[in-house]
């Protein structure tokens, strides 16, 4: 069986959909797979971010803690999800936590090796940076309607 | 509709179920044996002797098997209806409205969108695809909660998530804690990977009106149709036949022309406010 290549998966993810093959192969060469086993944390909340992760298998959750309440859980990414701008966006930091609800594989993008990409190449950047806009549009749209808590109590 | 459609019936509670605090499933029974045939997505005014009524969704299978409705506690009526106890008798008028007409998605997919309670008159179509699972290509449910204890129907999640039915059935919840390992986010998310042929296919969506409008546009922005989604409004409905109007909804009396509308024959009054 022929495996699947990192540029395989990629070209495959609405993420990277439309970009041109060899667009498509020069961020493979920033990507490694990554694999978590349930618990296991991706990134943690202040850390610099220093990856963009593009989900495979499992899921990771976002979750912020309190030391009055302990973990709390946000948001949740899974197979074919990306995680998530802090690469792109100054100050490079996550905010939340990243943690394995299950064994949860990644292509795993180091987030320098990526600038330099959108540095050198400018339309590539653009358009990364018109996915990333993309990526936290939907995020936006999808907290502001979960912040009308619509399925509460009346 | 019956022969004298404003004529209640009196039903015998048989059994209740707890769904969530304020929410419980009556299984209940006509007191004159005659039984109600109803569509899926139909609702009754379910009330009770010398009391008030509400409109409530029968949720259970229109083809076989005992009636089941659900109600949720929002005080009054409700907050009676959700009380009843085995043996307690209830009126029961209708069933009315339209019905969601699952049969219109034979031989292709059926996409199930449902948010909090609004699973409990999907249920009922539900059932009776499984009834007839062979006349559908994908049956999907994709079913958004508040938190995971906040689902109501759980063992049929349950089983349907163990694979009986032969649904694929995906879960989101808003807001969780650590014990659930499911996806945290809103319903809209779980649709690109339902792994349904949007050419193909029938979306049933029932839950609250916001939710309804996001999930029919991400609905449409998947490729399906406007009018292959269905959708169930909820009004203010009181006759339950058109007459007195307190459910109109400009050219719509909801109790009758629906609550079970077509998309595209709703989706600019869903955004006219003070109708």
């Amino acid at each position: 069986m022929k495996m699947r290549s990192i540029a395989d998966y990629l070209s495959g993810n609405p993420f990277f959909a439309g970009l041109d093959t060899a667009s498509v192969s020069e961020l493979a060469g920033c990507a490694i797979n990554v694999h978590t086993r349930p618990g296991e944390y991706l990134f943690r909340e202040g850390q610099p971010a220093e990856h963009f992760y593009v989900i495979t298998r499992g899921r990771i959750a976002l979750e912020l803690f309190s030391p009055a309440s302990g973990p709390h859980v946000l948001d949740s990414a899974g197979p074919g999800e990306v995680l998530d701008w802090p690469w792109l966006i100054p100050p490079h930091r996550w905010f939340f936590d990243g943690r394995a609800v299950e064994s949860t594989s990644v292509i795993s993008l180091d987030a320098g090796c990526l600038r330099g990409k959108c540095e050198a190449d400018p339309r590539l950047g653009y358009e990364l940076v018109q996915r990333a806009a993309q990526t936290m549009s939907h995020r936006l749209q999808a907290t502001r309607a979960r912040l009308l808590d619509v399925y509460g109590s009346p | 509709m019956t022969a004298a459609p404003l004529l209640p019936r009196p039903f015998r509670v048989l059994a209740t179920r707890p769904e969530t605090a304020d929410t419980t499933t009556l299984t209940i029974e006509p007191a004159d044996g005659r039984p109600l045939a109803f569509a899926a997505g139909q609702f009754t005014m379910l009330g009770t002797f010398g009391g008030a009524e509400a409109p409530i969704s029968v949720t259970s299978s229109p083809l076989a098997g005992p009636m089941e409705q659900t109600i949720r506690d929002m005080g009054g009526v409700t907050h009676d209806l959700t009380t009843a106890e085995p043996g307690h008798m209830l009126t029961v008028r209708g069933p009315y409205g339209t019905g969601w007409n699952i049969t219109d998605g034979s031989g292709g997919d059926l996409v199930f969108v449902a948010g909090g309670i609004g699973l409990a008159p999907l249920r009922s179509a539900l059932l009776e695809a499984l009834a007839n699972r062979a006349a559908y290509r994908r049956v999907v449910l994709l079913y958004g909660a508040r938190t995971p204890h906040e689902q109501v129907f759980r063992d049929d999640l349950a089983r349907w998530a163990a694979g009986d039915g032969g649904i694929a059935l995906a879960v989101t919840v808003d807001r969780a804690d650590r014990d659930w390992a499911g996806p945290v986010g809103l319903v809209t998310d779980l649709i690109p990977g339902a792994g349904f042929d949007p050419a193909r296919t029938l979306a049933l969506v029932c839950g609250p009106e916001v939710m309804m409008r996001f999930v029919a546009v991400a609905l449409l922005d998947a490729g399906v149709p406007a009018g292959r989604i269905r959708i169930s409004l909820e009004r203010n409905m009181k006759c339950g036949v058109g007459l007195c109007g307190h459910c109109q909804l400009r050219e719509l009396f909801i109790c009758s022309d629906g609550p079970v509308l077509p998309y595209d024959r709703v989706a600019d009054l869903m955004t006219v406010r003070e109708l």
